[in-house]
């Protein structure tokens, strides 16, 4: 309800709701960059953290691609590539 | 961040200086941030969980800022009624809006209804008002110890809650705008969306038979007071004995459905595997060949007074906890302390009702060195909890029992 929460967002109340979320520091790798550009458009990167380091490279492909065609997470193919491998090396199994 | 409590921080720091005094192993970055995790998650998870205490909560598990996603410790979990402020939080989607209650409303309709009609929260509370002690447990508490793990959020044991809800019935809101006899499903829609427009909206459906029962309501209080935000405020759907995914909260849309609900969240996800659980309750508008709904949440039980590992006396050890079942109540919880050899009935505390959690207690008498201590719960049909874990993609109905040691 896309609609309805922007209308009631705009009629904001004074009480503050929101989590106040602090950066999460991934760590270095190639392909960071496109976790961090991509990624945290939806969601905190914590759960990149929490999701560790228990995934092999065909379980960080699967979680990519639910994101991209469950989710509709619009990575385009070449960020997409770059995020399964620096998940898969830093982040897996 | 809001200072820990003082209990809490009592807890973590003897834990955390007896790991140090032993000198075995330097603290995780979680046992530094003050935090107890439940042994067995995801290593990952000790760098992203810290204690933080979220708008009107005390210091809960943060799993995830974004959607939030926070449990509540073991401490938080030792009184059959959880305070609001010590209540779990879950979301699937960012985009939660505070919800302004001088134009909420609940529209109610659907291609299965009769007519159309819009509900505010006045006009909610003038409605005959019922009250329910409940158990809110999430599809997945207890992901995190999965073997193998899987993943999502990757829950310990405190994505659970059991609280006094009060609101008017779902029937009498259908009644509002009545059923056609092809209604198979009720729909619920919440405030919250996403981040990105064209990820799937949180939509969830119950059978029309669950819908009317006379337990499932629409609550516009917990435990005496207004939702807490991030519990659903204005009003969220009830649904004892099931799983929290159906328990929408910041509701305002009802539908009745004369065909299945196929989003996303329907299917594929929240589903089981047909026939590996001893369940009862069937979503038979949705089932497959292969896959199910999740429905009632399976009987279980929970040790609260002591984490495993924990230092006792010798001598008497009284260790307690809350059982729980998917709406038969609890008839028996039984103690082993000796690997599952012999078992003894623990003590029942208080009923509040087939919902709730049921608190119940054992003495024991703790001899010097490890001390074995097992919880099996059993309901009023018969079931009781698993040995072995029962593996599911998602990580749903973990009720294996329990076997802790305590250490004199």
């Amino acid at each position: 309800m896309r609609t309805f929460a922007i209308a009631v967002v705009a009629a904001l109340i004074a009480v503050p709701a929101a989590a106040q979320e602090k950066p999460i520091k991934l760590k270095p790798g190639p392909g960071l960059d496109k976790v961090e550009a991509n990624c945290q458009a939806c969601h905190s990167l914590d759960y990149i953290q929490m999701n560790s380091p228990f995934l092999n490279a065909a379980g960080w492909d699967a979680t990519v691609n639910k994101m991209i065609n469950a989710f509709k997470a619009p990575i385009d193919e070449a960020d997409a590539k770059a995020i399964k491998d620096y998940l898969t090396k830093i982040y897996g199994t | 961040m809001q200072k820990m409590n003082r209990r809490h921080f009592l807890s973590t720091s003897a834990a955390a200086s007896a790991a140090l005094i032993g000198g075995l192993r330097q603290p995780t970055e979680a046992e530094a941030a003050g935090v107890d995790l439940t042994p067995g998650v995801p290593t990952g998870v000790n760098s992203s969980a810290i204690m933080e205490a979220l708008p009107g909560k005390k210091p809960l598990i943060k799993l995830s800022y974004r959607p939030p996603n926070y449990e509540a410790p073991l401490e938080y979990l030792r009184t059959p009624i959880t305070p609001n402020d010590e209540f779990y939080v879950r979301y699937h989607l960012s985009d939660i809006p505070n919800v302004d209650v001088k134009t909420y409303k609940i529209a109610v309709g659907g291609d299965g209804a009769n007519g159309q009609a819009e509900i505010t929260l006045d006009e909610l509370k003038k409605m005959p008002a019922v009250e329910v002690v409940a158990v809110n447990q999430c599809s997945g508490n207890r992901r995190g110890l999965s073997k193998p793990h899987v993943q999502g959020v990757e829950w310990g044991y405190g994505a659970m809650g059991c609280a006094r809800w009060k609101g008017a019935r779902l029937k009498d809101v259908l009644d509002k705008v009545g059923l056609k006899k092809e209604t198979i499903e009720i729909g619920f829609n919440g405030a919250d969306g996403p981040a990105v427009d064209k990820t799937p909206d949180f939509i969830k459906s119950i059978p029309v038979w669950k819908a009317v029962d006379e337990s499932t309501i629409v609550a516009y209080e917990m435990n005496g007071q207004p939702l807490p935000h991030f519990n659903g405020f204005p009003a969220r759907i009830i649904v004892p004995g099931w799983t929290g995914t159906y328990w929408i909260k910041h509701v305002i849309a009802i539908n009745a459905l004369t065909k299945p609900e196929t989003n996303f969240w329907m299917n594929p996800a929240y589903r089981i595997p047909v026939g590996k659980f001893p369940l009862r309750d069937r979503f038979i508008t949705q089932e497959n060949a292969t896959t199910t709904p999740i429905t009632e949440m399976v009987v279980n039980s929970l040790i609260t007074s002591h984490r495993d590992g924990a230092k006792v006396k010798t001598g008497k050890v009284t260790v307690s906890g809350m059982a729980w079942d998917g709406g038969y109540g609890i008839r028996a919880v039984e103690v082993s302390t000796d690997g599952g050899k012999t078992w003894a009935a623990a003590t029942l505390g208080e009923d509040l009702g087939r919902f709730a959690f049921r608190p119940w207690s054992f003495n024991l008498s703790a001899k010097a060195g490890k001390n074995s201590v097992m919880v099996n719960a059993t309901n009023r049909i018969g079931q009781a909890q698993t040995s072995e874990l029962i593996f599911n993609p998602a990580g749903y109905h973990n009720n294996v029992m329990q076997n802790i040691t305590l250490v004199a």
